[in-house]
């Protein structure tokens, strides 16, 4: 029998840029939707129905002594060709426990920064999504900002750090995965925050996230001062830590920018999203460390996991900030986007609380990449 | 719809890979050209038959979803499918036959493949006619009738045009290729 490897294992290797072989056995159309991607990671693909009768075919691809992961969709077709694997000489081969169902709920936290007055910033990255939550803790409190659906992680996470999560923030209304924030904050006895214009049609009471109503984490001074940042939803709001760390959700990203379309209002919304990144933001400090709401390429992740940039260096670097004229920037955030996330409108529902599906079923709808960015 | 099939293979409560590992070894014992129902729980097996059927050849018909589950159908490659040479005497392509419907000729469309695949998609007031069953249901077509005859490439048409002019049915034409490349109105079993 083939060892197995968790989900925890590969994120290590991955985030430690360690050499990763991966063999992908679902349906190529799969894989060329969704895969395994970052740090030192090599991939290659064959679906476990051509291997079934002999794994010859990818004998030649692969040493027979090197560490090969085998992924599938949800771990029983890996296990079985890892077996054949092993029976056919293979000498370090793994099957990843859970598969592709369980790599996508995956949340890796990521120490970012310690604070001015003792406490830290950590960012939780969901390698399988490229999804980023946050978590500041100072003097035994915490916020969590963006969580994932997988709210247990957040909660351990206190748990051991010895501090109570008092605030759970929303940058924007979610239409890529299902928000974790209201049930965190119930789970917790903590305040769910929401920019109150993305909140117009939500089921449940929050707490509404105004421009210069800063919220206290601890006694120290870790303030988080929400700033109106409109233009992927008409609420979007980003926040500034420590005076230092610039949350920017999915407005701007390291490579990209946020795409305005995936609440229809593509047009209305452009005009917004320009004056944030070409004035707005223009106008923060440029040592602020910006940290995105999601990644969408390898390469934005960086050794140790970390997913961040210089304010100042993306004005020199991102695509998506050098576009001087306001048709071309019109153009390119409203034509050739990629394709809408999988069931963005049903997650969007899910997060304002008009419907509740049932567990399964949210996997389900978070299944697959999260295309919220537009590519300069 | 119900949709006739061979053979049924019970893979309900199976998680991946196992429905393809019991398909495989099913369609082994199955006589080629013949159709099996795939009985399934795992939502993932429709991408998954449907690719494991194009890499060996096999034709994927499609898919039924109902309450308790999923049904796929697949058919089991021929070799008289592969045969590639066509013997009776009067051929027309597709165009030919859509011109004749679009000219609202009284012509008769005989499609010789097995029910299965018929109920995926066939050409409106078709007759259905598996070519193993033709023999013996000769007599519900008029030997005096244009009858055009269409499968899936057109070898089992040809086969079945031969039959049907060797009993003395002289108006018989076989369709090329088929409908796998019929690009005109389709219409499926409810």
């Amino acid at each position: 029998m083939a060892q197995t490897m968790s989900t925890t294992e590969l994120a290590e290797k991955i985030i430690n840029y360690e050499e990763t072989t991966i063999l992908d056995v679902r349906n190529t159309e799969e894989f060329d939707d969704w895969k395994i991607e970052g740090g030192n990671v090599e991939i290659i693909n064959e679906p476990y129905f051509n291997l079934l009768d002999g794994v010859e075919s990818i004998g030649d691809k692969l040493d027979k002594d090197k560490e090969i992961i085998v992924v599938c969709a949800k771990g029983g077709s890996s296990e079985m060709i890892a077996d054949l694997l092993e029976e056919a000489g293979f000498t370090n081969v793994y099957s990843l426990e859970g598969g592709m169902k369980a790599w996508s709920e995956h949340l890796e936290p990521v120490k970012i920064a310690d604070l001015k007055d003792g406490g830290e910033l950590y960012q939780f990255v969901r390698l399988g999504k490229g999804c980023l939550s946050y978590f500041v803790e100072s003097n035994g409190e915490a916020a969590v900002i963006d969580p994932a659906r997988m709210i247990d992680v957040y909660i351990r996470f206190a748990e051991e750090k010895g501090v109570q999560i008092k605030h759970v923030l929303d940058t924007h209304l979610h239409a890529d995965h299902i928000s974790g924030g209201r049930k965190l904050a119930e789970e917790t006895a903590g305040s769910y925050y929401l920019p109150p214009k993305d909140a117009t049609e939500v089921t449940f009471n929050y707490q509404p996230l105004q421009e210069g109503n800063d919220i206290m984490v601890g006694n120290t001074q870790v303030s988080v001062q929400p700033v109106y940042s409109p233009g992927h939803t008409i609420g979007s709001t980003s926040f500034i830590i420590d005076d230092a760390y610039l949350l920017t959700g999915d407005i701007l990203f390291v490579k990209s920018i946020g795409r305005p379309d995936l609440a229809g209002f593509a047009e209305d919304w452009v005009g917004d999203l320009r004056e944030t990144l070409y004035s707005r933001y223009k106008d923060l400090s440029k040592e602020l460390i910006a940290l995105p709401a999601h990644y969408t390429f390898a390469e934005e992740l960086g050794k140790g996991g970390q997913v961040s940039a210089r304010l100042g260096d993306l004005y020199e670097k991102n695509t998506g900030l050098q576009v001087e004229n306001e048709n071309d920037f019109r153009k390119m955030v409203t034509e050739n986007l990629p394709p809408q996330p999988n069931d963005y409108q049903a997650i969007r529902e899910t997060n304002m609380g008009k419907i509740n599906p049932e567990h399964e079923k949210q996997k389900e709808m978070e299944t697959g990449p999260n295309r919220c960015a537009v590519e300069g | 719809m119900s949709i006739q099939a061979n053979k049924v293979l019970d893979a309900k409560g199976l998680a991946c890979p196992m429905p393809i590992v019991k398909t495989k070894k099913a369609i082994k014992d199955l006589e080629p050209g013949h159709v099996i129902e795939v009985q399934a729980t795992d939502k993932g097996s429709t991408a998954d038959i449907e690719a494991w059927a194009e890499s060996t050849g096999h034709h994927y018909l499609g898919t039924v979803e109902e309450e308790d589950g999923l049904k796929h159908y697949l058919r089991k490659a021929s070799d008289v499918e592969s045969r590639g040479e066509n013997n009776h005497q009067k051929v027309v392509n597709l165009d030919h036959l859509q011109q004749k419907l679009d000219g609202h000729a009284s012509v008769v469309i005989l499609d010789v493949r097995e029910p299965a695949e018929f109920a995926f998609g066939h050409i409106p007031d078709a007759i259905n006619i598996p070519l193993g069953e033709l023999s013996d249901r000769m007599d519900e077509l008029n030997k005096n009738e244009q009858i055009y005859v269409i499968c899936r490439t057109g070898n089992r048409s040809d086969l079945a045009a031969k039959k049907l002019s060797e009993e003395g049915y002289d108006h018989v034409t076989n369709v090329v290729p088929g409908m796998n490349a019929w690009e005109g109105t389709v219409e499926e079993q409810k």
